[in-house]
């Protein structure tokens, strides 16, 4: 069981993320935490400040977080983006392709479980900014 | 119709694959029934009332007839010899052991079958016209952008936990046969300057706050399909209602925003959405459509019909329609016998409509959203054999859209939802109104229950609608009239207090004499309802 999951290969950003709200009033802030709701495109004149967005989901079932992730990345946001909160397991394959590299699940994730997972599609259907062809595309070149 | 190559045949298979080990863990204790509830939903499980009940996708309603024959040995195997076909063009079956499922799905699998979000808070199975490529009215086989629009739909990792489900049509033609205006996104294949494209249809639906979906752009391209889906998907998931599931689906957030600011959003979401590279190629779409195109007609095919056998004369007046080809015939089979439950095949039913699929319709079979089965490209000069058959099998009642031609949602008997059963009061009606000649005589009438205000049976769309509620602990059924599914859409408004169960059979009863005693010329139902209005019902049945 696990309770940090990091799919990057820099050091763990150390600052505690503080809210949308604190990060914009904030010239010296790099990690911000974008709750259920909150518009994660208020974030996209300051991506080059940022080095952690913590995207947190309150409940497994509440799917605007995903949203939230593939506006940064398709905004070109390099940094950390971490899944906290009600992060379970089935749902981390679904987060990886919308651009999550780092989860901080409430409840520990089985990392047997997590890695049968994540391997398991060999391909996709979509186009998302996880930049895997789709399969569209491997029909057609 | 569509064949799975390598891609699609492995993205099933690993599903299977992938819900056999969340049911293991499940079985295990390793998952909660809360934690399991979302995974068996993506997979079509629902808990019901009595068992489990598992939903098969059957998308755009088309299937052949091996396929259809997996639906008949399902039925047999897992379930209790039947299944019921559903008003979004899929089947469902009522008493499934979670320990079987995984085994069902494979049995699925190998005949490019799936359940794959048939439930849960994202894109359900894609719906059609189940006239498609044989309508003598359409101007493009719709089923092609149906299939793009499934494969994009897949597993989709954004749009996998939305505010609530999400419903997609797609239609060819004028005639709206498939109610693409009450869907989450209903698409229209129109022609613009030559070329055809998708207008868009946004925030319709029916449940307990049905709403006709506007128009929110005229024409997408092929090209921009899948970016200007999810533009619209993308703007529902961020801004879309998740306090009070009730509020959640687009229909109330397209409301609430007004059309015009909804638009407005998903036009600057699809600005962004178009530079992102989201679209197949058209190439795609051609390999698609290579595979619905015409079956081999026989272009020499008679119009010649012999119909001197009255009871084959009058099925074939109701129950087929008009085949772009000439010599040729759309059959209906209509799932509505008197007594029965609308929607229900026996897996013998099953299996003889998959053979004569396979002997008369080259192997083409479709479900309706009215819960009856098409085969659709029948020759003319086969139909009086086919119907032989049909007839035999108790197959052929010719009630094509008359009253007894009922939708009726699974109710009390089988739901954990319902307030009331749909299923007894269907029967009595079809028992009411069993003489042919009666119904004939009223004519196209589209009779829609629900035993819940969630509004499964589309009682909303009905020319005569019913709804059943609970009334301190008994079942009790309010009547509507005035809706439509067609392309003359609209909402069905209730007539005043409710009834029992022979009470409303008998306020029916009333309308439809109001109905023959007002009608002018070749009026429907619907048509002297709409001039004459509402006050002369009611009168009419409260006095």
């Amino acid at each position: 069981m696990v309770e940090a999951i990091r799919f990057r290969d820099d050091d763990t950003h150390e600052e505690p993320a503080v809210s949308i709200e604190a990060f914009l009033d904030q010239s010296n802030a790099t990690a911000v935490r974008i709750e259920a709701g909150e518009d994660a495109r208020l974030l996209l004149p300051l991506l080059d400040r940022l080095a952690l967005v913590e995207i947190d989901f309150p409940a497994f079932g509440d799917g605007r977080g995903y949203s939230a992730a593939q506006i940064l990345r398709e905004a070109g946001y390099n940094g950390e983006l971490r899944a906290s909160g009600d992060v379970l397991v089935d749902q981390i394959a679904y987060m990886r392709r919308c651009g999550f590299d780092a989860f901080a699940p409430d409840a520990p994730i089985d990392a047997k479980v997590m890695d049968e997972a994540l391997g398991r599609y060999d391909e996709v259907y979509q186009a998302t900014t996880d930049d895997r062809a789709p399969i569209w595309k491997l029909r057609h070149g | 119709m569509y064949q799975y190559d390598k891609y699609d045949q492995q993205m099933v298979d690993t599903r299977v694959a992938e819900f056999r080990d969340q049911v293991e863990r499940r079985l295990a204790g390793n998952l909660t029934e809360d934690q399991f509830k979302p995974l068996r939903l993506m997979n079509g499980l629902y808990l019901q009332l009595h068992a489990y009940m598992l939903r098969v996708a059957i998308p755009y309603g088309t299937l052949n007839g091996k396929q259809m024959r997996m639906l008949g040995h399902i039925a047999r195997k897992y379930d209790r010899d039947y299944g019921h076909f559903t008003t979004r063009q899929n089947i469902q079956y009522n008493w499934i052991k979670l320990e079987d499922a995984p085994d069902i799905l494979a049995d699925l699998a190998s005949v490019e079958m799936h359940a794959i979000q048939t439930s849960g808070n994202c894109i359900r199975n894609i719906s059609s016209d189940q006239y498609a490529g044989a309508a003598a009215d359409e101007i493009a086989d719709p089923r092609p952008w149906a299939e793009i629009l499934r494969q994009w739909s897949s597993f989709h990792p954004e749009f996998s936990y939305l505010p609530r489900k999400f419903k997609i049509a797609v239609i060819a033609s004028d005639e709206d046969r498939a109610a693409m205006r009450l869907h989450d996104i209903g698409i229209q294949l129109v022609h613009k300057d030559g070329e055809l494209g998708a207008k868009f249809f946004v925030g319709g639906g029916m449940g307990r706050t049905p709403m006709i979906a506007p128009e929110i752009r005229d024409f997408v391209p092929a090209d921009e399909l899948i970016s200007y889906a999810e533009a619209c998907l993308r703007v529902y998931n961020r801004y879309g209602r998740r306090d009070n599931k009730y509020k959640a689906r687009i229909k109330i957030l397209v409301h609430e925003l007004g059309k015009e600011e909804y638009t407005r959003q998903v036009e600057e979401e699809f600005a962004h959405m178009k530079t992102l590279g989201l679209n197949p190629p058209v190439e795609e779409l051609a390999r698609i459509s290579e595979y619905f195109a015409d079956p081999a007609f026989d272009t020499n095919a008679s119009d010649d019909l012999d119909l001197s056998d009255p009871d084959f004369n009058l099925w074939v007046d109701q129950n087929t329609e008009e085949h772009k080809q000439a010599g040729y015939a759309i059959a209906v089979i209509s799932l509505k016998p008197t007594s029965g439950i609308p929607g229900d095949a026996s897996s013998a039913q099953i299996d003889l409509m998959a053979d004569l699929a396979e002997q008369y319709s080259f192997d083409e079979l479709r479900v309706t959203h009215s819960q009856n089965i098409v085969l659709p490209h029948v020759k003319k000069s086969d139909l009086y054999a086919l119907w032989q058959k049909l007839d035999e099998a108790g197959l052929a009642p010719a009630n094509l859209d008359l009253i007894t031609d009922s939708i009726a949602c699974p109710g009390l008997d089988y739901c954990s939802l319902a307030n009331a059963r749909s299923i007894p009061l269907a029967q009595k009606i079809s028992e009411r109104f069993a003489d042919l000649g009666r119904q004939r005589e009223l004519g196209e009438l589209k009779l829609k229950i629900s035993g819940c205000i969630n509004a499964c049976g589309h009682h909303h769309a009905g020319h005569i609608g019913i709804l059943g509620v609970d009334r301190k602990g008994t079942e009790n059924y309010q009547l509507l009239l005035g809706g439509s599914a067609a392309e003359d859409t609209s909402l069905a408004k209730i007539t005043g207090p409710g009834f029992d169960e022979d009470g409303v059979i008998d306020a029916i009863e009333t309308v439809t004499d109001l109905y023959l005693k007002e009608r002018q010329e070749d009026e429907r139902f619907i048509d002297t309802y709409r001039r004459v209005g509402m006050a002369a019902f009611k009168e009419a049945i409260y006095g």
